[in-house]
């Protein structure tokens, strides 16, 4: 449990420093819903009643942006051989991963989402809806994303190989973090029923990628 | 034969060599009755089987339109079978398997998404609609795409094939999701306004030819990913060949 914690740890002081990049996917995630009106124009009603899905797509594009380096910075300073080679099992190591790639990427983007749902004119129920399903359905984003960033892990040129593999297989949780959004903000279904599917998808996309994960690794050798 | 005996017999035809030498015989009668039985389907397509009472001359689309679909699945479900021999037995033959099977799957995917949208041009008045069935073919697509151009980024071919093999099997886990999110989100945004064929049981002079073009192409389909398991062997050999001559340049007599 010790090293789980440690590396963990690791993960969140590397990306706190200079040239970790932790926050810069927040700041992308900001720029990206800056740039939609500028594409929609500045109409209030459109924009708040499609805000959800900007603010999703927004999340996608971010964590996509954020991932291709979760497992290439390990790969080429060594450290992945040092996982590899390590008491803790290599699921373990990647679960640590992506739980510290997590609290970095999709954490603050959920909690931000107040903040930004200003921008396209969400209604507050509106922004605690979005931000719930933002905390349900980002960890399931970054392990699917996981799963790409192992199989990338060494390639020069991953970023792009990366989101071409990962992208259609974010099509679920995408559908239902935005329908469980709309429904918050009233609909014919209940808020409960997409979340519970979404929540559903997370821990099974968790579950999945762990393995995978750690399968892509071992075989990348 | 006893079951060692037969689990003998599939590790000898597991053999490359005896591979390429079975699957050389085979071919020719394969592909042969793949192109008499297509031949027989489509006449039948567009002879024999009435035109739709309302669709029209429209409705003989579907008789390539269908069996697409399903070959799609079907070549998926081969891409599944050997990447689990990839991953658990690491058999080279599932490797090339796996690798023949993506580009026709991908072939017959598009076929089905292209045909549908011929079809939906005069029967919906638009080539293209977010209809649930016609969202989850064009994820697969998106899935089959990912999977090729995840072999054509890693050069080495056992490592490719062990990559590719974790990413259909995800894919695999996914599909029946995304067909599940496709139909609760179609329902969502907009009502059932396509045709579907659940009505009335199908009648025979439609449902025969419809089925041997399905035996049809599905023997083409296995034809194709034999002799694009036998491309691939040949190719692994030129490259093997390449990689000795390339480290011993003076044997190689150039």
């Amino acid at each position: 449990m010790s090293a789980f914690l440690a590396l963990v740890r690791r993960d969140l002081t590397l990306a706190a420093r200079i040239g970790g990049g932790g926050f810069l996917s927040l700041l992308f995630f900001l720029v990206v819903v800056a740039l939609v009106p500028f594409a929609l124009g500045p109409d209030l009603n459109l924009l708040s009643r499609i805000g959800p899905a900007i603010l999703w797509l927004a999340a996608v594009m971010a964590t996509l942006i954020g991932l291709d380096r979760l497992f290439q910075a390990d790969e080429e300073d060594g450290s992945l051989d040092v996982m590899l080679g390590a008491p803790l099992p290599l699921e373990l190591a990647v679960l640590a991963k992506i739980l510290a790639h997590w609290i970095t990427t999709g954490l603050p983007l959920a909690l931000c989402v107040p903040l930004f749902g200003l921008l396209v004119a969400l209604s507050p129920e509106g922004m605690v809806a979005v931000a719930v399903t933002l905390l349900a359905g980002t960890p399931g984003l970054t392990a699917i994303g996981a799963v790409g960033a192992a199989l990338t892990a060494t390639m020069r040129r991953g970023g792009l190989i990366l989101a071409v593999i990962v992208a259609p297989l974010m099509v679920p949780t995408l559908i239902f973090g935005v329908s469980a959004a709309n429904a918050a903000l009233g609909g014919t279904v209940p808020f409960a029923t997409p979340l519970a599917i979404l929540a559903a998808i997370s821990l099974t996309s968790l579950v999945v990628a762990v393995f995978a994960g750690a399968a892509a690794l071992r075989g990348g050798e | 034969m006893t079951a060692a005996g037969l689990a003998a017999s599939f590790w000898n035809l597991a053999n490359p060599t005896r591979f390429l030498a079975l699957s050389g015989r085979v071919l020719p009668w394969l592909a042969g009755l793949a192109a008499l039985v297509t031949a027989i389907g489509l006449y039948m397509a567009f002879f024999t089987a009435p035109p739709d009472y309302q669709q029209g001359d429209t409705v003989r689309i579907m008789f390539i339109h269908v069996p697409s679909a399903w070959l799609a699945l079907f070549l998926y479900a081969i891409m599944s079978a050997s990447a689990l021999g990839t991953l658990v037995w690491r058999h080279p033959l599932a490797d090339v398997s796996q690798k023949a099977a993506a580009p026709i799957g991908a072939a017959f995917t598009l076929l089905c998404l292209v045909t549908g949208a011929l079809w939906g041009k005069p029967m919906w008045g638009t080539y293209w609609v977010w209809d649930a069935r016609l969202t989850s073919v064009f994820v697969l697509f998106l899935i089959y795409c990912g999977i090729i151009a995840l072999w054509r980024s890693i050069d080495d071919p056992g490592r490719a094939a062990r990559a590719v093999a974790i990413l259909t099997l995800v894919g695999f886990v996914n599909i029946p999701i995304v067909k599940f999110s496709v139909d609760w989100w179609n329902t969502l945004h907009q009502p059932a306004s396509v045709f579907r064929l659940d009505g009335p049981a199908i009648h025979p002079t439609i449902l025969t030819p419809l089925l041997v073009m399905a035996v049809g192409l599905s023997l083409a389909a296995v034809a194709l990913h034999l002799s694009g398991m036998r491309t691939e062997i040949l190719n692994r050999r030129i490259r093997t060949l390449t990689i000795l001559q390339a480290d011993h340049p003076a044997e190689g007599g150039i």
